[in-house]
């Protein structure tokens, strides 16, 4: 099977123009640092595989989003959209290209990223007018009608603007605008991160049924572990630019096999009689904060300061990914031993 | 642990109604919240948005925008009514007895005051002493929320600390005259897991700490059900400006009694381990404008609703220290 979507080494640096940088640029030495935003990813996604992008905010995974969506452009690696490389088209033409079809995306907060006069027919057709050129209006409406069918909007609200939505019917039209030019993957980046409990669930059982009736792939993007879980087949973590675990979704979040896992998992808040924690000694936070993603040092691991299990040896030696168990990839020298709590 | 709720509560809000004036019409935003909170207690209150609970915050911090009007109702601290105080005495209170963490830090903060001067404006207008006893104070206050290098960190500006860090400022600032009771706005929205768990944690120490020397309780607002059960007593649940269902954590979640509770629990990611099982609560919160609400504004989104259910009088307690709002409570 080809994969829908492959990145292979995709890496995305930011300059950041160092204090004094001018003068030291006179003497010949660089006068930018590099934010790592995300260094060498590799990701594979399967027609119709759901695929769950985890981490903190500033891990990059917005950024990877964003790549993939081929919204900007990576400074090094590859994109492979249905085995052809497509990181070379630049942002503005493969908007215009036939291929932007492929990929859409779902924004984080359905009120921010409606145009707030458009009304709901409108914003629905507005990509595939876009995308698909010369449809005529039967077409267009048609179309319309069979994606907000898809994500359960009635017709009575086509009318409607954005500002006489609830929540949950504007993330509904976030996501019917997606669907209407039937892509084959959809991107999505924190979809339900802004909604109520209640009307996230409906979103992410919506998306589910998407999955299973039209068969779209999905990236779906979250910091939320519990959501992911649900959700997706595989689940990807992520940690200052850099992967530190993938692994079927299960096994990942009971069997974490990366420090930073567990202690992401260990410290959701948990309902009493909920699922038990993964694996480990009991609620072990991190302690401090992240490093700075400016010019890490390459030689040691991005936890290194704030892992439980790091040694010297983490400081001289940058771990790779390695597989620990069938289909579970981990970055780090000292994984956890999987065993089920 | 446990607070009981035998003796004098600290807190005793009774019957707060609050309206707001709107261009399209007056917003009956909260009817006739009533909980108390008891000494050395973290009590939980949990909605949705729109469901009245910073509004009731607010109220009690006398916090509310001109266009809201308390239209009934008491709210006893300390022999006082906080709903009818002058706002000079409430400035007295507030910060020093009764003080307020904000939900972004970064926002609450003055963004050109240096955060160490920002505590110690607090500690000038409530507790005045030398400079000296101020800048010891502020340095204590600061070790307290595990900063570490205070005496650096206190020059530090909101911007150059991250929002983890600006959060403990914070709660260093709420504690810095020992109140008597903490109110927590969804203090760890837009913060990391990670993060999160540390700030609860410390707030949790910080007022259990307290409790022993017969000082904190407080009151954590939040949308997130899973975490005010991991880090409070008691929880008032919320639901378009009614307070549903009161009850300690565990009764709460073992057996909750309201069907907006029971629903609300169903339809968080964590408490399922197959998407198919989380259930979506059907419907909309009703308009707050419509004059004509029902005594049950949560009816016509229940699948148990029935006509008795539209008489008054829906307030029972099914348990001791148990209470819902509802006529046929599950």
């Amino acid at each position: 099977m080809i994969p829908i979507l492959e990145t292979r080494g995709l890496r995305k640096l930011y300059p950041i123009p160092h204090p004094g940088g001018r003068l030291r640029g006179l003497v010949g030495r660089r006068a930018f640092s590099q934010l790592f935003a995300v260094d060498g990813v590799d990701l594979t996604i399967l027609p119709g595989e759901a695929v769950g992008l985890v981490g903190e905010s500033g891990c990059g995974k917005s950024t990877l989003a964003r790549l993939i969506s081929r919204l900007i452009s990576p400074d090094a690696g590859e994109i492979l959209l249905d085995g052809a490389a497509i990181q070379g088209i630049s942002p503005a033409r493969f908007a215009a290209s036939p291929l932007r079809r492929r990929i859409q995306m779902v924004f984080q907060d359905p009120t921010e990223s409606l145009n707030p006069r458009f009304n709901v027919f409108d914003a629905i057709a507005d990509p595939a007018r876009q995308l698909l050129p010369g449809i005529d209006r039967h077409d267009l409406a048609r179309r319309v009608e069979r994606a907000a069918a898809q994500v359960g909007l009635p017709p009575e609200l086509f009318r409607r603007y954005p500002h006489q939505l609830s929540g949950g019917q504007k993330a509904r039209v976030g996501i019917a605008r997606a669907m209407v030019v039937e892509p084959a993957l959809l991107v999505l980046d924190e979809p339900t991160s802004a909604l109520d409990v209640s009307v996230q669930a409906l979103v992410l059982k919506l998306l589910m049924a998407l999955r299973r009736e039209a068969g779209v792939a999905q990236l779906f993007v979250s910091h939320d572990l519990n959501v992911v879980r649900l959700l997706c087949d595989r689940i990807i973590v992520m940690y200052l630019g850099k992967v530190v675990e993938a692994g079927p979704a299960r096994q990942v979040f009971q069997a974490p096999r990366h420090p930073y896992t567990r202690a992401l998992i260990q410290a959701i808040p948990r309902l009493p009689g909920a699922l038990p924690p993964a694996a480990g000694e009991a609620s072990e936070r991190l302690a401090g904060e992240p490093r700075s993603p400016i010019d890490p040092d390459p030689l040691a691991c991005r936890l290194h300061g704030r892992c439980p299990r790091e040694t010297d040896f983490c400081t001289t030696h940058p771990p790779e990914l390695r597989e620990v168990a069938p289909g579970q990839l981990v970055r780090c020298h000292f994984p956890l031993d999987g065993a089920s709590p | 642990m446990k607070a009981g709720m035998n003796g004098q509560p600290l807190l005793s809000v009774t019957d707060l109604t609050v309206e707001f004036r709107t261009r399209s019409g007056r917003v009956h935003a909260l009817d006739r919240v009533s909980f108390d909170v008891a000494p050395g207690e973290i009590l939980g209150i949990v909605g949705e948005s729109g469901s009245g609970k910073s509004v009731t915050a607010f109220s009690l911090l006398g916090l509310l925008g001109t266009a809201a009007r308390v239209t009934a109702g008491t709210a006893m601290f300390g022999g006082r009514d906080l709903l009818r105080l002058a706002p000079r005495e409430m400035n007295e209170i507030r910060g020093r007895d009764l003080s307020i963490v904000f939900q972004n830090p970064r926002t609450a903060l003055n963004p050109i005051r240096a955060v160490g001067t920002q505590i110690a404006d607090v500690l000038a207008r409530h507790d005045p002493g030398s400079a000296g006893e101020i800048r010891a104070k502020v340095l204590a206050a600061l070790r307290q929320v595990r900063i570490a290098d205070p005496e650096r960190r206190s020059r530090a500006f909101p911007f150059e600390l991250s929002g983890g860090m600006c959060q403990r400022i914070g709660i260093a600032m709420a504690l810095a005259c020992s109140p008597k009771l903490l109110i927590a706005d969804e203090p760890t929205t837009g913060l990391d897991v990670t993060t999160q768990a540390v700030i609860m944690d410390l707030f949790r120490d910080q007022v259990r700490d307290r409790g022993g020397r017969g000082g904190v309780s407080a009151i954590l607002i939040t949308h997130d059900l899973a975490l005010a059960s991991a880090y409070c007593d008691r929880i008032v649940v919320m639901h378009a400006g009614h307070v549903v269902e009161t009850a300690p954590v565990a009764a709460l979640f073992d057996r909750p009694r309201h069907p907006y509770t029971a629903k609300l629990l169903r339809s968080v990611p964590s408490s399922v381990d197959s998407i198919d099982l989380l259930q979506p609560i059907d419907g909309a919160l009703p308009d707050l404008r419509r004059d004509d609400l029902p005594p049950c504004r949560f009816s016509e989104r229940c699948e148990r609703h029935q006509a008795i259910c539209d008489t008054e009088a829906l307030d029972q307690s099914p348990a001791a220290g148990h209470r819902v709002l509802c006529r046929l409570p599950l």
